[in-house]
């Protein structure tokens, strides 16, 4: 499958997977779905029959909030079955909100933002130590660089020379509450260079430049490589996008769904088909009060005004 | 204790490659023995405890047989989520060894009083809880630990604890060991103590003896899982049960002995000796401490005797 079919998929996985089980995170999916596609389409080593095959290469996504846009790629590549991903956050199901170990294809349950790394890191020693030549691999968050551990993995890893380390920075410039510089002033780049990494900066929803980055990572300096993925927070549909509103609220029946979905199919790539709705959905109305909460301008009409401001 | 412990390593870590010890900056002039014997199983991860043991985890997810070492709350407190998430939710093998619990370090500060840990450890599920009593235990216990799989935490004193234990010769998690039994006196009373407040209490014992009250006494190398089968024994047998620990009271040994005791539905009485409850802001040494919070062998017989007033 071509990397752009699978974000795709994922895409309307994390509509699908938000929409039925009322969850949180469709913002973080639809900013990382690019990343996991380049990733699991073209970059990581891997075995859909045989998960725990040992020359693979270690992946963890360490935003674990993200983890539909895993758990989609790994149904679209064969670790589990389409129709468990209708399960996420149900009874019973293995496929909680934040990503889990008992998943087929998952390594490690993460959750607690800041700890990826740390355990990659410690992967990635551990092949040095034994002569192995798999990668590791973390997807972190930008958010997620508040935590001080991130920082102490991010010494580690330098010291150690571990070039066989590659953390991906989701940088889609919000966090939880706010843009990033608005809740902590950032300088990624400035930052992991400081610490010593092999710094790419790119735009993580191109294709290319993800595979580009991605697709060797020595260097001379045996250094650690960060690649520095510029995102948009809910990247795909336009109501999301940049609105830290959908870093929780769930595309609702009706006009929000319906809109998602369309909106999606309007740039669907060749070669794909919607297991869900295959002819997209019906036009919807907006509610009649102007879906004062479905944007954040009414939600809180002064974010975008201050992300400028700041800079 | 600690020298034991490091020597034990030393020995484990030449027969398997696997073994790796990973350090926070500390264990100057202890772990040299180790970095000199096997210095590619060994790595300096720096001040930084919550990567120390997030890398422990990917190590250990990969093979390897992992003890993180620390001192005082650092390798515990300092990265208890990275423990309970990284660790023992995977069930890796990640050996928290810590050196200097309760008041090793004394006189350092409130910082350095390791006495809530047990309590921590104790309530992560999957991970066992390790605090040996005197040498001769902590030696036999790594060696436990290293082979059983999963996440443990292993509480040490510090060096230069004497050899109470004399007998022991196999190590068993989750096994409590008898170091005297009571002697026929009218009074008597079953004294259980966990970690390096071992030496006290054989202490404690031997004057309580003098006193004219029997006393049948055990180690608890194990806080958890809680050796069952001897305290049920014991609560048969005895109408007062002493734990003794270098610890809270809330959550630790006592603690555990207690919820042990009271879903047997013996008549024994428990009386739990431990920090009560506070922080300790005053400056002494161990042996100080201990006397001032009432875990000295003088402060255990004083309580002891009380019972039997």
């Amino acid at each position: 499958m071509k990397s752009e079919q699978l974000a795709w998929l994922i895409r309307r996985h994390g509509v699908e997977m938000t929409h039925l089980s009322k969850g949180s995170h469709i913002g973080a999916i639809f900013s990382v779905a690019d990343i996991m596609a380049v990733l699991y389409a073209d970059i990581l080593k891997y075995d859909a029959e045989n998960p725990g095959w040992d020359g693979r290469d270690r992946f963890l996504l360490s935003k674990g909030h993200a983890g539909a846009a895993l758990y989609a790629a790994l149904a679209e590549c064969g670790f589990i079955d389409r129709e468990e991903l209708k399960t996420h956050y149900q009874n019973g199901s293995r496929l909680s909100g934040h990503v889990s170990h008992r998943v087929p294809g998952v390594d490690f349950s993460t959750g607690s933002l800041g700890h990826g790394l740390c355990v990659a890191a410690g992967r990635a020693l551990a092949a040095k130590q034994d002569g192995k030549s798999f990668r590791s691999f973390a997807v972190i968050g930008d958010g997620e660089c508040n935590e001080g551990s991130v920082w102490e993995a991010a010494q580690f890893a330098n010291h150690y020379r571990l070039d066989n380390l590659v953390c991906i920075v989701d940088y889609n410039h919000m966090q939880s509450l706010d843009f990033c510089n608005n809740t902590l002033e950032v300088n990624m780049a400035q930052r992991w260079a400081g610490f010593g990494w092999n710094v790419i900066e790119i735009d993580g929803h191109d294709h290319n430049a993800l595979r580009a980055a991605l697709q060797s990572t020595a260097n001379e300096g045996h250094k650690p490589t960060v690649v520095i993925a510029n995102t948009v927070k809910g990247k795909g549909v336009s109501f999301m996008e940049n609105d830290v509103l959908w870093h929780y609220r769930f595309p609702h029946d009706g006009w929000e769904y319906n809109c998602a979905v369309n909106e999606l199919h309007a740039a669907m790539p060749e070669g794909v088909a919607d297991p869900y709705t295959p002819d997209g959905c019906p036009e919807a109305q907006p509610e009649p009060d102007g879906c004062r909460h479905t944007v954040s301008e009414t939600y809180h009409p002064t974010y975008y005004q201050r992300e400028v401001d700041c800079k | 204790m600690r020298d034991t412990v490091i020597r034990e390593l030393v020995n484990l870590a030449k027969e398997d490659k696997n073994i790796e010890l990973i350090t926070g900056d500390l264990g100057f002039g202890v772990l040299r023995p180790y970095w000199e014997s096997v210095p590619n199983q060994f790595i300096n991860a720096g001040i930084a405890e919550q990567n120390l043991t997030g890398v422990a985890a990917g190590m250990a997810l990969e093979g390897k047989t992992v003890f993180t070492y620390s001192i005082a709350n650092f390798p515990t407190l300092r990265c208890l989520e990275q423990i309970r998430n990284d660790c023992a939710y995977h069930k890796v093998n990640v050996n928290v060894i810590c050196v200097g619990g309760g008041y090793v370090y004394g006189a350092l500060g409130m910082s350095h009083h390791a006495t809530e840990d047990i309590a921590c450890l104790r309530a992560l599920p999957e991970v066992a809880v390790i605090c040996p009593g005197d040498p001769i235990e902590a030696g036999l216990a790594v060696r436990a630990i290293a082979k059983s799989g999963g996440t443990t935490y292993l509480r040490l004193g510090r060096g230069g604890e004497k050899r109470i234990n004399t007998s022991l010769t196999d190590f068993v998690i989750g096994k409590a060991y008898q170091i005297r039994k009571a002697k026929d006196f009218s009074k008597k009373a079953a004294v259980f103590s966990t970690g390096a407040i071992l030496e006290e209490t054989a202490l404690a014992c031997d004057m309580l003896e003098e006193l004219g009250i029997g006393v049948e006494q055990y180690s608890f190398p194990t806080v958890k899982p809680i050796d069952r089968e001897t305290i049920a024994d014991v609560a048969r047998r005895f109408d007062h049960i002493f734990t003794v620990e270098e610890h809270n009271i809330v959550g630790g040994f006592g603690s555990a002995v207690a919820e042990t005791v009271a879903e047997l539905g013996e008549r024994v009485k428990l009386h739990r000796l431990g920090i009560n409850d506070f922080y300790c802001a005053e400056v002494g040494t161990q042996a100080y401490l201990r006397d001032v919070v009432g875990i000295s062998a003088r402060r255990i017989v004083e309580s002891v005797g009380k019972a039997f007033e």
